[in-house]
């Protein structure tokens, strides 16, 4: 042990150690703020919630609306507003509630502006007239239930009446998307700002300069660097994965070997770009622009928290060849689908040779001072 | 023997000439005092015989290998402190050393010793975060000094620092000089810190050496002391630019 206390390896591994741990910011961001994201979005999405929509009427209420609002809601006084609660029972979906208001067209127009109502009705001739943003989803979604409601109070159907057959296996699950895609996001994050800003701060401070001014092996430097934050991705991302486990019964459906070495392959690749976008500024202002110019595209064409398919079909073939979305996507298919070796083959390869390219022309151009 | 012999050396900054021409000789033991304003060159030239910038023109040479064939063999007998150099603020002061001592493979033995011979034995566990100014400054030297080196190079160690920390930092200085095994180059801007630690002195201004020798032979009846000397080579005080240091 003597000996190895006073081996340069041993030393720049555990002062790169002992730093990263000391950092209370490190441990909120690595570990506790993704086990949180999964926790809200995982109940959010995974728990039957009540839908609520809001819905102004201005001036006069259409007579049909209005005899049904009389028949079916509960007027309740609300900040002495009087608003008609119609709450419609689903089992499969989740229950619905219209919550209808009363007012002028300038304020329906303001409610509007504010995401304070989904939908502003008016009268046209006796029948509803409805206002909305036809690319708001969720005043769309308003609009298809109350029409559909409208069109048959009396079942209280707030759909088409078609059987739905509920799949709750494993892996089709929000959370199941989710996790997988936070722990791809995790390993990218940690390593931008890890090892990108940590390399950017040290030059700042002239202590690259300091260093390098010994005999100090700088291949062990980065080793340093690098071993350290892949150990804390590995933990970061088994700290999820618990959690993920314990809370909503997530499983891993595929090989764990093979897991591994698409995790592996991520941090390489990330490891490359990290090292490229730090080898030559000493500011931390740029530098920190470069980082979120690299890392903020991919998490959102990713598909971290939705799928990137939403995105326009020309754009899928360029999303595709992200490092993110392969990272993202092998995992994914690890967990949900029971990938195993030949599955990640590619992309795991891909990111590694990815990874090294970056690292090699990063080392090229890398002041060290 | 000399120790270093700097030949005719040329450095340039886009537009601007840090260093024109500059030779001189340094012996084993000597501890010389680079003075000059701000602005003057002084840690460019510093820099080059560190071997942490490439002269333009002209050679350096450190026990009379260059910097170009023997970095390895050269890194291990020089110390140094640079300007400005801040170390990894959630690592204590016995960590950071244990780290440097690392790099030229010596033992615990050896960061015990000089954070005794810095005064720092209080200060081993606190963060280097929380150092006051004239202990960072200590432990600068400290991790200068962990390899026993025949060559150390501080450049500006006292700047910034109050008369207490100044005298403190003198004082270990003036133990090593009274050791006689090593060279000492220190740049500064105080005329005192030149005169009470150095035997030669060069003074420097826009890159050029003005004159060297000792101190007893630069001053004369019309320069009592470097001040005025300076005023008398150049014609200006040696804090009289307010510009950083190139």
């Amino acid at each position: 042990m003597k000996t190895l206390k006073n081996k340069q390896l041993y030393q720049l591994t555990l002062t790169q150690f002992l730093e990263t741990i000391r950092e209370p910011e490190v441990l909120f961001w690595g570990i506790i703020f993704p086990v949180l994201i999964s926790i809200g979005l995982g109940l959010a999405f995974t728990q039957k919630s009540e839908s609520k929509f809001s819905i102004i009427l201005v001036e006069n209420p259409p007579a049909e609306l209005d005899s049904l609002l009389h028949s079916y809601a509960q007027l309740e006084a609300v900040k002495g507003k009087e608003i008609w609660s119609w709450k419609v029972k689903d089992n499969i979906l989740g229950h619905t509630e219209f919550k209808f208001e009363r007012n002028d067209w300038q304020s329906a127009i303001v409610a509007l502006k504010r995401g304070e109502a989904d939908i502003i009705i008016s009268d046209s001739v006796g029948k509803m007239q409805y206002h909305f943003d036809p690319y708001n989803s969720q005043a769309q979604l308003a609009y298809m239930k109350l029409s559909a409601l409208v069109q048959s109070p009396k079942t209280s159907n707030t759909t088409i009446v078609v059987p739905v057959a509920p799949l709750t296996l494993k892996g089709v699950r929000y959370i199941d998307f989710l996790v997988p895609g936070l722990i791809a996001f995790g390993i990218m994050s940690s390593i931008l700002w890890g090892v990108s800003y940590t390399l950017i701060e040290r030059r700042s401070q002239k202590l690259l300069r300091r260093m390098v001014a010994t005999p100090m092996k700088k291949s062990y430097f980065l080793f340093a660097l690098m071993f350290v934050r892949i150990l804390m991705n590995f933990v970061e991302a088994l700290i999820l994965f618990f959690f993920a486990w314990l809370l909503f019964d997530i499983q891993i459906q595929g090989n764990i070997g093979a897991l591994l070495v698409l995790f592996m392959a991520g941090n390489i690749a990330f490891t490359g770009i990290a090292v490229l976008v730090s080898c030559r500024t000493s500011k931390t202002e740029v530098g920190t622009g470069w980082i979120n110019a690299v890392q903020m595209p991919m998490m959102i064409l990713s598909g971290v928290f939705f799928s990137y398919h939403n995105f326009p079909e020309w754009s899928i073939r360029i999303i595709k060849l992200l490092p993110l979305t392969a990272l993202a996507d092998g995992i994914r298919s690890i967990f949900n689908e029971g990938a195993g070796w030949m599955e990640i083959m590619t992309p795991s390869v891909a990111l590694s040779v990815f990874g090294a390219l970056c690292f090699v022309i990063g080392m090229k151009f890398f002041k060290w001072y | 023997m000399l120790q270093i012999e700097v030949s005719n050396v040329h450095k340039s900054f886009k537009d601007v000439q840090a260093v024109r021409g500059l030779s001189l000789a340094i012996r084993a033991g000597e501890f010389v005092a680079l003075l000059g304003p701000n602005g003057a060159g002084k840690t460019t030239l510093v820099e080059m015989m560190e071997g942490l910038r490439k002269p333009d023109k002209g050679e350096i040479r450190i026990q009379g290998k260059t910097w170009q064939k023997h970095e390895n063999e050269l890194r291990k007998i020089i110390g140094l402190s640079l300007q400005e150099t801040r170390f990894p603020e959630k690592l204590t002061v016995r960590e950071t050393l244990r780290l440097f001592a690392s790099f030229f493979g010596l033992d615990e033995e050896r960061v015990q010793e000089v954070i005794e011979w810095t005064g720092l034995e209080s200060k081993h566990k606190s963060m280097t975060g929380t150092l006051s100014g004239g202990q960072r400054q200590r432990l600068a030297l400290a991790v200068a000094l962990l390899n026993r080196p025949q060559i150390l190079f501080l450049d500006e160690p006292t700047t910034g620092l109050d008369p207490h920390s100044r005298l403190d930092l003198w004082n270990i200085l003036k133990a090593l000089k009274d050791g006689g095994e090593t060279t000492l180059i220190l740049t500064t801007h105080y005329m005192e810190e030149a005169e009470s630690l150095c035997d030669h002195i060069i003074i420097i201004d826009e890159g050029k050496i003005l004159q060297e020798g000792r101190l007893e032979d630069l001053l004369n009846e019309k320069a009592r002391n470097l001040d005025e000397l300076f005023i008398q080579l150049t014609g200006k005080t040696l804090n009289d630019h307010s510009e950083g240091e190139k």
